[in-house]
């Protein structure tokens, strides 16, 4: 099996590719068009800001190859927002593979909201073969000031706030908001489910 | 629901964790990989490593330390200590670690925490702050506590939070070593004047102490050492005493 991690500039890519590693699992990192679409898995993760990501992977045609991707694929955080319809951060157009837009959290109140959401938070309403053996309320590391809303895709909930994605699924295209390869046995497990499909 | 965060800090020097810490169930209480995973197991939230070392090999080492770190550790984790620039920070940050914090450099050049947050985002840039209460109010120290400023605590949180530090992490040099408490007046004050989180430290003793930090002072996480090191309060009864008094934890 091979699993490649789209590299691209946004960070956190080291993270995850050793989170595989402690899964036994070697992780390709590249942005070759040929090795991406012939991977058996793909991670598009990320940590960055969503206009000059998109700038970057439309000047590589990454955006077209990732949209076309027929096997399981695993957008993370960043990544996750990347494979929504828009993004309000820098008014961005993205993927497009989910049907959500992707807002940015308001504090109801000033300062009653910290902004971004940093630290573990609950996830809910889980129905996905990605939390196979992930309990219900299981909690996850969040970092992110933008989120993904709900809708038809939705396959966990987080609340900060308000109820937001904090996963979605469509065919083959698996997103979570949160960092699998930073939330400790839970989030393991969940990578692990997502290399067994 | 966010959970408040447990964060048990290490002290680094050439690659090696300082301070008598004591645990019969790791083979090596030196090895900050060792003692970080085993602080994970255990339930901790996050980690922080604060490299002390001197000498002119820090920076290789650190960053060596740190891939390892990142190889074995499954949960986020903080690198700081005598980081002072752009390069320091992308060196450490493609190495693997989620943050890193800055002190006295980022004092003496605030420029620095706008040019590390446009470069790496807010939310990887922690500002460490030591403060002391003297003359009716909390002023910034440097070099370790060492060198006094006429700033005060808040005014600079404040500056360096407009600047796009993303977290700041706040020492009482009044309760450090206590174990007397947090500097419960001054967390507050950040606490409710600033919009990124705010980690305290400094004076944790009991696990009263942590819910004072967390009720009183809305603290969203709080760090200690050496408690945690000698076995004084470990942490898995300290987040179920946390949850028992209604604080929101991770388990």
């Amino acid at each position: 099996m091979k699993t490649v991690i789209i590299k691209y500039n946004a960070g956190n890519i080291r993270s995850v590719q050793f989170a595989l590693e402690r899964l036994g699992v070697d992780g390709t990192v590249t942005d070759n068009h040929e090795e991406i679409m012939s991977a058996d898995k793909v991670i598009f993760p990320g940590v960055g800001e969503a206009s000059t990501a998109m700038q970057y992977l439309k000047e590589r045609k990454l955006d077209k190859v990732i949209a076309g991707l027929q096997q399981p694929v695993l957008g993370i955080c960043l990544g996750m927002q990347l494979l929504c319809k828009h993004s309000e951060e820098n008014d961005t157009e993205c993927i497009g593979i989910f049907d959500t837009a992707v807002k940015r959290f308001q504090s109801p109140v000033e300062n009653l909201l910290k902004i971004p959401q940093i630290g573990w938070n609950n996830i809910t309403g889980l129905h996905s073969v990605m939390f196979e053996h992930v309990p219900e309320n299981a909690y996850m590391y969040f970092v992110h000031s933008y989120y993904a809303a709900l809708g038809a895709d939705t396959v966990a909930i987080t609340n900060y706030v308000i109820n937001y994605s904090a996963a979605l699924q469509k065919d083959n295209f698996y997103a979570v908001q949160f960092h699998p390869e930073k939330s400790a046995e839970a989030g393991a497990r969940i990578i692990e489910n997502f290399l067994n499909l | 629901m966010l959970t408040k965060r447990i964060i048990p800090c290490l002290d680094i020097k050439d690659g090696r964790t300082v301070k008598g810490i004591n645990f019969e169930n790791i083979r090596d209480a030196g090895d900050p990989i060792e003692l970080g995973a085993l602080y994970a197991e255990q339930g901790a939230d996050e980690l922080v490593f604060l490299d002390i070392t001197a000498t002119n090999e820090r920076r290789k080492t650190l960053s060596e330390l740190v891939t390892r770190i990142a190889r074995h550790v499954n949960i986020p984790f903080t690198v700081g200590g005598g980081i002072s620039s752009v390069e320091d920070v992308n060196v450490l940050l493609q190495s693997g670690a989620d943050k890193i914090s800055v002190n006295t450099s980022a004092f003496k050049d605030p420029g620095l925490v706008d040019k590390l947050a446009r470069e790496f985002g807010s939310q990887c840039i922690v500002l460490a702050i030591d403060t002391r209460f003297e003359e009716g109010d909390w002023y910034v120290y440097l070099n370790g506590g060492r060198v006094k400023t006429p700033v005060k605590a808040f005014d600079w949180a404040k500056e360096a939070v407009d600047r796009g530090a993303g977290e700041i992490l706040l020492t009482s040099m009044n309760n450090d070593g206590t174990k007397q408490g947090f500097a419960l007046d001054i967390t507050a004050q950040l606490s409710q004047h600033l919009n990124v989180p705010v980690i305290a430290s400094g004076g944790a003793g009991t696990m009263a102490h942590f819910v004072d930090v967390f009720e009183i002072a809305q603290a969203d996480a709080a760090l200690a050492a050496s408690i945690f090191h000698y076995k004084e309060i470990e942490i898995p009864a300290l987040k179920t005493f946390l949850y028992e008094k209604g604080v929101n934890v991770r388990f």
